[in-house]
């Protein structure tokens, strides 16, 4: 019995991989919910296995138009991380911390 | 023997263990050091899957620029990890079950064979001579024109706020600052100097 559809890698075993990245990085940002820099990481993850997901479509498809996408998810996140990180250093300007627990001011 | 799955299995278990790491460092350094280490792996997968320039790119732009960009950051402020750690512990129960679910559901749906009867099999290799930069240039710069035009939008404006929310230095211009304006007092700008009209002599 030929088994090697197991483990010659195809489209599932590269969304798995995805899959398996995308539920790391919900883990990470439930385990160190109180630390922003490791959440915005743990959203770097994230969009990383989309990436993933994106490309092997776009590979098994056979369509490039996937990683036109990834192209512009690469993009929005370069943003989303440089203003993310422009507005962690103000936060710690002003409150010297970043911890999530200390910004809960509006709540008083 | 065909090396693609050793190549493939090789750098997912990489992928998966920086992955674990970076969410399980209690360093303020090594977080952004293993996510670098991922980065990399998946560029690796992302090669194995033809997409040489997205490969690339994500090592020039992500390790090369956000990652160095994110170790500044780390590096910079002086964050203390381990207080912000003290309560790790508590969010493992919520944190694995969620987690697992999520992976055990993607994991059944992809796992029914719902996209393996029609992209089961990889494609035939690229012929001699395609180019994927070729191919994602000439989609870029037709199809997706307006879309690629609003990316570089996005950036300008990701560089604009960056620097606006940041930048301290001196303000030299003359400027109107109402709040002051409105907070002005009459002691603030007259002076009633108690002053005698003429000499007093005798």
């Amino acid at each position: 019995m030929d088994l090697s559809f197991i483990w010659q890698p195809t489209l599932t075993h590269y969304l798995v991989l995805g899959a398996i990245l995308f539920a790391i990085s919900v883990i990470g940002i439930f385990l160190n919910r109180r630390n922003v820099i490791l959440m915005l990481m743990a959203i770097e993850l994230m969009l990383l296995a989309v990436n993933l997901n994106f490309i092997a479509f776009s590979h098994y498809l056979n369509d490039p138009a996937g990683q036109v996408f990834v192209f512009f998810i690469l993009t929005v996140a370069a943003a989303e991380s440089a203003i993310g990180l422009a507005i962690l250093v103000l936060l710690f300007r002003t409150v010297r911390s970043i911890d999530v627990e200390d910004l809960a001011t509006l709540k008083h | 023997m065909n090396i693609q799955p050793v190549v493939f299995y090789v750098f997912a278990a990489v992928l998966v263990f920086a992955a674990l790491r970076v969410i399980s460092s209690s360093n303020p350094v090594h977080p952004a050091l293993w996510l670098v280490l991922s980065f990399f792996s998946a560029a690796g997968i992302w090669l194995l899957l033809q997409a040489q320039f997205l490969a690339i790119a994500l090592v020039l732009v992500y390790v090369g620029a956000v990652m160095v960009l994110f170790l500044f950051v780390v590096m910079m402020l002086d964050v203390n990890f381990a207080k912000m750690r003290e309560q790790f512990k508590s969010y493992i129960p919520v944190g694995a079950t969620v987690g697992i679910l999520i992976l055990v559901e993607m994991t059944l749906v992809l796992l029914g064979g719902y996209f393996a009867p029609a992209t089961g099999t990889a494609p035939a290799a690229a012929a001699a001579g395609y180019s994927n930069t070729r191919a994602l240039g000439l989609l870029l710069y037709t199809d997706y024109a307006y879309p690629f035009e609003i990316a570089a939008v996005i950036l300008l404006v990701a560089i604009i706020a960056a620097i606006a929310l940041t930048h301290r230095a001196p303000r030299t211009s003359k400027r109107q600052d109402p709040a002051a304006q409105v907070k002005v007092r009459r002691g603030d700008r007259l002076r009633v100097l108690d002053m005698p009209a003429e000499k007093n002599e005798g």
